[in-house]
């Protein structure tokens, strides 16, 4: 009897529910989108344009530990000389801090020129 | 609406000319990140994610004719800015060319400033089209003569040489910006320039390098309490003394220099009003404005946010005058453009020569063009299958729900890598500069 009665309770919020959904969707798209948002990311700050974002915009770019790793890193990307050592340790994942840099590991101070393709 | 091109006067546009690598795998320094004419159109200037500046000329096929056909050619290239290395902060500093502003003409070379995130640079492009020959104590392969050979003396003289172009980096006003460089705006007064980070913009004189006046500063005491950001900023084309700036919250600023030395406090707030039941978690992101650009007769500004393109009237503040939708059919997609980062894309905007017409980028290579006076608006693509040398370009149709019509393209369709954020209009005429990732396109208006 009174799971009767709570079905019928169900239903008549079910009811409401889909009225208010009706009413959001053909007033607001982004409120959908926003309780879209929310339901996987329930841990979402509730200042949206505030701080965190804004400060993240400040500060992007990657980290380094130090100038050497920023080089070392460089030469990995731009010259894909990789010193025998580094591959045996590092296991082809990591691109910064798996060695101390030497100097003949090191790149030249500028690297070579490559044009635009644009010029092409 | 079917057959027209969109723009004034019927403009149909053509593909002209296509630049860059045709293959799909984009290197990350390809990545064009800015697109600029010069003053007169006949340069065009783009600066790219791997510091490379590359400067296109035009070439007119036949001059005498007044409808011609014109051809922009590589006139120079060269490498701008390199990959830095910020020690204080362990932080990279990119090489990518924010923007580039071409000064006006003053004497045969040509002289533009690029910036990346730190530094700006002005650079001098030359011509030589003629070198001296004869020397007396050089041979003209460069080696030295011996002076005891010499038997008679010459006076070396000017011959024509093949046309070289030369860029030079004349000025680097570097160190003046805790923070990433967005714009730079160069005064009608001709000496004076303003560069703006997210936080501060400072003016420069185009001479001194080693001093700049700070003239806006938003950074907050704590920065916790940092609530918005400077997102871009231009002078006036007329008023040396008038500038604005936009902000990650919709508003845009204007100042005036006369006022004070430091114009922390506006002449003008420019907001449009907003609905608070309207408002969600998107809000403020999507109205962040990406760029903004005066009219060139300088009543009007435009301002590009997510979604629109708003034009505004300099005597009214509370809102704008115009606001065209570029793609509206995004709003129930904000939840993915969110995820995938997409919401945070910048697109520029431009005006035509005559103000008449704005134009705008979008996803799916295509771009927007808005006819004011006619109330006409036109979706365009950029892409290698509209490449055929002259082909009209035909208008694309974006479908929003329910039925797709042929030849309309569904929002789930849409390829969300292929962003258009740079497009330039040519000061004068019907051409048109549209920056794909990696390739240049140029349009023009079809010619009889």
């Amino acid at each position: 009897m009174s799971e009767e009665i709570e079905g019928t309770k169900t239903n008549e919020e079910t009811v409401v529910n889909d009225q208010n959904d009706m009413d959001d969707k053909v007033i607001s798209p982004e409120k959908v989108e926003e309780a879209k948002l929310k339901a996987r990311y329930p841990n979402l700050g509730h200042k949206p344009g505030g701080s965190d974002l804004l400060r993240k915009r400040l500060t992007k770019g990657q980290k380094y530990f130090d100038s050497g790793d920023y080089n070392m890193a460089k030469a990995k990307v731009k010259n894909k000389l990789l010193p025998a050592t580094t591959s045996e340790k590092s296991g082809g994942g990591e691109i910064t801090g798996d060695h101390i840099p030497t100097p003949q590991d090191l790149p030249q101070r500028k690297p070579s020129l490559v044009a635009s393709k644009l010029a092409g | 609406m079917a057959g027209a091109g969109g723009g004034s006067n019927d403009v149909q546009w053509c593909f002209s000319q296509v630049k860059g690598a045709i293959d799909d795998d984009v290197a990350e320094a390809d990545i064009i990140s800015t697109v600029e004419f010069n003053h007169s159109g006949e340069l065009l200037a783009t600066g790219d994610k791997g510091g490379r500046v590359v400067i296109f000329q035009q070439e007119i096929e036949n001059k005498s004719q007044p409808q011609c056909r014109s051809e922009y050619n590589v006139y120079s290239t060269f490498q701008s800015h390199e990959p830095e290395f910020d020690y204080l902060k362990s932080l990279e500093i990119e090489e990518k060319i924010n923007k580039i502003r071409w000064l006006p003409q003053k004497n045969a070379a040509q002289f533009l400033l690029s910036t990346n995130d730190k530094t700006i640079k002005l650079w001098k492009i030359s011509e030589r089209d003629k070198r001296p020959e004869g020397y007396n104590l050089k041979e003209e392969d460069g080696r030295f003569i011996d002076p005891n050979t010499v038997t008679a003396l010459r006076v070396p003289v000017f011959r024509p040489m093949d046309l070289m172009v030369e860029a030079s980096p004349r000025r680097v006003f570097a160190n003046a910006h805790t923070y990433h460089i967005n714009s730079i705006s160069i005064n009608s007064d001709h000496e004076t320039y303003l560069s703006a980070d997210d936080l501060r913009i400072n003016l420069w004189h185009q001479e001194i390098t080693d001093r700049s006046f700070n003239i806006v500063d938003i950074k907050p005491a704590n920065m916790e309490e940092l609530t918005e950001v400077i997102t871009a900023a231009e002078f006036h084309p007329h008023q040396c003394n008038t500038f604005v700036y936009s902000s990650s919250k919709g508003t845009i600023r204007l100042c005036d220099m006369r006022e004070s030395a430091l114009c922390d406090k506006h002449s003008k707030l420019f907001e449009e009003p907003e609905d608070p039941s309207n408002r969600s978690f998107f809000s403020e992101i999507i109205s962040s404005i990406s760029d903004v650009k005066f009219s060139h007769n300088g009543r009007y500004m435009m301002t590009r946010d997510y979604l629109s393109v708003k034009i505004w009237d300099l005597n009214m503040e509370s809102r704008p005058v115009e606001t065209y939708q570029v793609h509206e059919y995004l709003r129930s997609k904000l939840c993915s453009l969110y995820e995938n980062d997409c919401i945070f894309d910048k697109f520029e905007c431009c005006w035509n020569g005559n103000d008449s017409v704005v134009m705008t980028g979008s996803y799916n290579n295509f771009f927007r063009m808005f006819d004011r006076g006619q109330r006409r608006d036109v979706t365009l693509e950029a892409s290698r299958e509209s490449s055929k040398p002259r082909q009209v370009l035909k208008p694309r149709k974006v479908c929003a729900g329910g039925k797709r019509k042929k030849d309309e393209i569904s929002v789930d369709s849409l390829d969300f890598n292929k962003k258009i954020l740079h497009t330039a209009w040519h000061p004068q005429d019907n051409i048109i500069a549209v920056a794909t990732t990696n390739n240049l396109y140029i349009f023009q208006d079809k010619v009889n």
